[in-house]
């Protein structure tokens, strides 16, 4: 019961073409030799011509190719040359261009794979030629394929009203095309809007961003869901159907003015651990901050006296619209849309994991989103910077650059904003209150425009830096002077000793990590997610707005760590690629696809939840699965696990892969061991 | 089909022989009741070791093609099962690799797990073997009066097709009688011109699908917490897929043909129908459908409900490892 490619006649007339790519791959591999060998070794496989050349993904070099399958009839080509990543798309083309199915193409790899690998030549040639036999054999059981062609619903969804799902909803507003946009909390704004100043010009943060949120709340292309989240989406690029659950704001929006004084009369106060991130209070019927869009408050059902006890109902009789309504019920809501934006932002790192940091066990250690709150003129104390008692002002502040980030025992990446973050808040302490601030810094990372300059200029204020991770903050005193003080530990690395900085309040300039349910909007969205929880871009340089699911785009701090200017570029660069999107009205998917051979299907289950890209359907009533093509990415998890051998992938096919290896196998002068049969 | 069928009394003649095996598919075979009445009404037992006395040298005189139908059971475990592969094949018309250890080695082919050496000291020189002089078997012997030799002992066991070319492959441990009687009706029906053979190198006696295919029992999205051992549950529900209930149940790659015993008597399928079509490695297949539904991203969770399959060549090889791309590890191959 074994495969027997290689007991097959061939049938087809292969063309076998071997790239030098200028030295890359000849400097290493005897390209002219690969090339004849196959032209010669492989001609019972069905190879009529087998040449090299200098770049075959140079014009002239897809000319040749293109003329080979001309003057010879070739039915199938393999090129041997870089990585599918980079040029399969060239030389499939090349052959759709001389009339040959794209899908006939196999591109192998002898630079990535071989070249670049290698340091011995002759060993490296013969790897070639078997690489490339394996691409021969692979080659004749390759098929014609066709594209999918599917159309594009004119409307857009974007999920999270941040500063990078407004942005990316505006765009394509003022394009003129329909947006429906979810925001999970009563107000769009996302973090942005908790903050009073903006580095690296000190821009009042809401001066710039409610401008833009008002647009959104009025535009007539947009139509807003806050207080909402995405429960469901099905269907696939340019037919999504997704279901919205409205949850009950308890306040009719037909009725609504937005005269807040139903917050004002509402006589239950809750600590506000969103917006003012746990420093202020709100009420149980609210809007996070006077300029929320929408204007409407929500009542916050288990913190409300009357959904609890049941009495109270103040906000309802002093309400002059009579907007209040305890009786509303969360709602579903379905639309049709063709593409998604996500920009669902990020969540600040819980600083109580960094014990030796004290935070919550010092009154005085705060996090940055709280010292945000503190600098807002808006905020709970007017804009005063003052400790924990609400009336002090610091004489001195230690700001802890990089906690929970560019550290093994939390994450290691850098989340890019916290050294301009934490220059930030040293101006505005220099500024508010004239005390002496230290920065804790391990590396000072102020790329980008006027970033540095700025640096230059909080040096020149007199804030001190110190080099070194901060090995604790403690309240414990041990010399003089520390009495009553936060005393930070610290190695210098710059002075080359161990120092004890008492200081009157701490800042944490913690990490930005991702969302708590990243992974499970991900799967939601059928997306993937790196191993921090990140989503992950299509491509890392050349494609970082899109996903590897057709149709579903990112933007803003989902993608990683990022500041307002980069957030803003990647929610227009979402937007500009959903438009053209739009504006093509159809949209080509590649073939490479699954699919179940259902009389062998056995219902068993197996591959039911596997799908990344939420591809398979299993019909209850016949019990077997079905696989969406529409959906399908040719990813190949499902038809790696179906134990029934009942899903295949086009090109990447059982008979494919084994014939490859048969293929490589001819070359590696591999023999079955001879004790076998001794 | 044309068969001419120099025979005696001009019935066509039947084989069956037994190599690497345990006897039951020669238990199986006299268990299909009165259709053995049939067999031999249309055949002429020309050779068959259990049923009655035959001499090979009997074999070698008959003609090339002689036989019609051979049902070859059992493995490829020494020279003297080789030999006789080899002679069968001369002499027969349709080669059957019957049952599961000539189809893919069964338990016989567990045993390439371990050298020769190792499988000689577990036979001759453990505790429970009164052996005080530690003999061993010698493939030849000079005795006064000569020379004598058994069967050579190979250090790995092969599958039927994996020495000569088989025909069709029959699957089961032992194959189901149903399945044995339909097959036997089938070629008494093309004898008669009334039926067709399938397709050469068609696994006959089977379904297409999978045990799943046949499981009565009800199944869910599988996500999988824990793997126990059956006799480790107070309760089973009835109604309720094994897999689901963390008991390692083989069906879902397992070749249809037995009805689903197994599981319906609230057992696990150990696979001993082998893999279903287009399976190409039958464990490989299981490890994978197994491993994707593993319910945790946790590497120490994921670890512990693993320990749960505590023997895994026995769990996901029991019947296929002769006839797996490995065939073998490797102090076997070594000899
Ligand atoms: C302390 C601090 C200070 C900063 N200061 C500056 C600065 O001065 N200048 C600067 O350039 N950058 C600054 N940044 C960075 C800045 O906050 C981000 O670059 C920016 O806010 C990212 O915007 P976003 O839209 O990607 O994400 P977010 O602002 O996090 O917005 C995401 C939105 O999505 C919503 N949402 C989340 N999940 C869901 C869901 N499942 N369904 C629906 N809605 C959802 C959220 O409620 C939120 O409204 C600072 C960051 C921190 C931590
Ligand atoms: S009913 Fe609830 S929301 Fe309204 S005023 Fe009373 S506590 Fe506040
Ligand atoms: S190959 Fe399977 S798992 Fe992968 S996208 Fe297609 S259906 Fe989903
Ligand atoms: S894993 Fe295979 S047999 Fe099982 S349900 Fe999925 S497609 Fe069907
Ligand atoms: S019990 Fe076994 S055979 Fe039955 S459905 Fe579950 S996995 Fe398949
Ligand atoms: S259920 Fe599995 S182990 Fe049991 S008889 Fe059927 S194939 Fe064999």
């Amino acid at each position: 019961m074994t495969n027997n490619a290689m007991n097959q006649e061939p049938k087809e007339r292969i063309g076998v073409h071997v790239c030098h790519c200028g030295s890359n791959i000849a400097g290493m591999v005897d390209v002219e030799e690969v090339a004849r060998w196959a032209g010669e070794q492989l001609k019972d496989r069905g190879v009529v011509i087998a040449r090299d050349y200098k770049f075959m993904c140079s014009s002239l070099g897809q000319e040749l190719i293109e003329k080979d399958i001309q003057e010879e009839g070739l039915t199938r080509v393999v090129v041997a040359a870089c990585s599918p990543h980079l040029h399969e798309n060239t030389f499939r083309t090349a052959c759709s261009r001389a009339g040959l199915n794209p899908y006939l193409c196999e591109l192998v790899s002898i630079r990535e794979q071989v070249s670049w690998v290698h340091t011995d030549r002759a060993a490296a040639t013969e790897k070639s030629k078997a690489v490339v036999s394996g691409g021969v054999e692979r080659v004749l059981y390759s098929e014609p394929l066709e594209p999918l062609h599917v159309p594009i619903h004119p409307a857009t969804l974007v999920v999270g009203g941040g500063i990078a799902g407004i942005q990316a909803a505006l765009e394509i507003a003022d394009a003129g095309f329909p947006v429906i946009l979810v925001e999970r909390e009563p107000s769009i704004g996302g973090h942005m809007s908790q903050f009073d100043k903006t580095f690296p010009t000190l821009d009042c943060a809401a001066c710039i961003l409610t401008p833009k949120m008002v647009s959104v709340g009025g535009h007539p292309n947009i139509q807003m869901f806050t207080w909402s989240e995405v429960e469901k989406v099905d269907g696939y690029v340019g037919n999504f159907t997704v279901t919205i659950r409205k949850k009950a704001r308890f306040v009719n929006e037909e009725l609504c003015t937005g005269c807040a004084i139903c917050q004002e009369k509402c006589p239950k106060k809750v600590i506000d651990e969103v917006y003012e991130a746990g420093l202020g209070y709100r009420k149980a019927i609210y809007t996070p901050f006077p300029q929320a869009v929408p204007k409407y408050p929500v009542i916050d059902k288990p913190n409300c006296t009357y959904f609890q006890k049941g009495t109270c109902k103040a906000c309802q009789k002093f309400c002059p619209t009579g907007a209040i309504d305890f009786e509303q019920q969360d709602e579903w809501i379905t639309v049709q849309v063709g593409n998604i934006v996500l920009a669902t932002g990020y969540d600040l790192f819980d600083p109580r994991k960094v014990t030796q940091y004290g935070y919550g066990r010092l009154a005085n250690v705060f996090t940055s989103l709280e010292f945000e709150r503190l600098t807002n003129a808006a905020g709970p104390t007017n804009g005063n910077i003052v400790l924990r008692d609400g009336v002090t002002v610091p004489k001195t502040v230690g700001i802890i650059h990089c906690v929970g980030s560019r550290d093994r025992n939390f994450n290691n990446y850098c989340s890019v904003i916290c050294c301009m973050q934490s220059l930030k808040f040293a101006h505005l302490v220099h500024e508010r209150t004239g005390a002496t601030v230290y920065n804790f810094y391990i590396d000072m990372r102020t790329a980008y425009k006027e970033y540095d300059e700025f640096y230059q200029r909080v040096l020149e204020e007199g804030t001190l830096f110190v080099r070194g991770k901060v090995a604790e903050v403690t309240d414990a005193a041990r010399l003089p002077g520390e009495e009553g003080k936060l005393i930070v530990q610290v190695e210098d690395t710059l002075a080359g000793k161990q120092r004890r900085i008492p200081v009157d309040m701490v800042v944490l300039s913690a990490a930005m990590v991702p969302r708590k349910d990243a992974k499970e909007v991900a799967h939601k969205f059928g997306i993937s997610c790196n191993a921090n929880g990140w989503f992950i871009e299509k491509h890392p340089k050349l494609d970082p707005v899109a996903t590897m699911t057709e149709g579903i785009f990112i933007a803003g701090c989902v993608q990683g760590p990022k500041d307002i200017p980069s957030s803003v570029a990647q929610g227009a660069a979402a937007a500009a690629r959903v438009l053209g999107r739009i504006q093509q009205g159809e949209i080509a998917l590649e073939p490479v696809r699954a699919s179940v051979d259902q009389d062998k299907c056995s219902g068993c289950r197996i591959c039911n939840n596997l799908c990344p890209f939420n591809a398979i359907i299993f019909h209850e009533d016949r019990m077997v699965t079905e696989i969406n093509a529409a959906l399908c990415q040719g990813c190949g998890t499902c038809v790696a696990a179906c134990p029934a051998g009942a899903i295949s992938g086009t090109v990447f096919s059982n008979e494919q892969i084994f014939a490859q290896i048969e293929g490589l196998m001819r070359v590696n002068f591999f023999t079955e061991p001879q004790s076998a049969v001794a | 089909m044309t068969t001419q069928s120099p025979s005696t009394n001009g019935k066509p003649k039947f084989a069956m022989y037994w190599a690497a095996s345990c006897g039951g598919c020669e238990i199986a075979v006299l268990n299909i009741g009165e259709k053995i009445l049939d067999v031999d009404a249309n055949f002429e037992v020309a050779f068959w070791p259990v049923a009655m006395d035959a001499k090979y040298k009997d074999v070698e005189a008959m003609p090339d093609g002689s036989i019609l139908l051979t049902l070859f059971n059992g493995g490829i475990r020494n020279s003297e099962n080789e030999e006789i592969a080899k002679l069968l094949r001369r002499k027969s018309q349709i080669l059957v690799a019957f049952g599961s250890c000539a189809s893919e080695g069964c338990i016989p082919g567990l045993a390439n797990l371990s050298s020769s050496n190792q499988i000689l000291d577990t036979v001759y020189s453990t505790v429970s073997t009164d052996n005080p002089q530690g003999i061993r078997p010698q493939h030849k012997y000079a005795m006064p009066e000569g020379e004598i030799q058994i069967p050579k002992f190979y250090p790995v066991l092969r599958t039927l097709d994996q020495v000569v070319p088989v025909d069709y492959y029959m699957p089961g441990c032992p194959p189901e009688s149903h399945q044995i009687a339909a097959v036997i009706d089938l070629v008494i029906k093309v004898l008669h011109g009334e039926a067709q053979l399938p397709p050469k190198g068609a696994v006959i006696g089977a379904g297409g699908s999978t045990v799943c295919d046949d499981c009565p029992r009800k199944r869910n999205v599988k996500l999988i917490k824990k793997f126990v051992r059956i006799q480790d549950l107070e309760h089973i529900d009835p109604e309720l897929c094994l897999l689901e209930q963390g008991i390692p149940c083989n069906g879902p790659a397992t070749r249809s043909g037995c009805g689903a015993l197994c599981p319906q008597a609230s057992a696990q399928c150990i696979g001993c129908y082998g893999p279903a079509d287009g399976v190409v490695d039958y464990g490989a297949r299981l490890v994978a459908a197994f491993a994707s539904v593993i319910d945790s991203n946790d590497p120490e969770e994921i670890e512990h409900i693993l320990d749960g399959i505590p023997d895994p060549t026995g769990q996901f090889y029991r019947f296929n490892l002769a006839g797996s791309l490995l065939r073998a590890a490797r102090p076997a191959w070594e000899g």
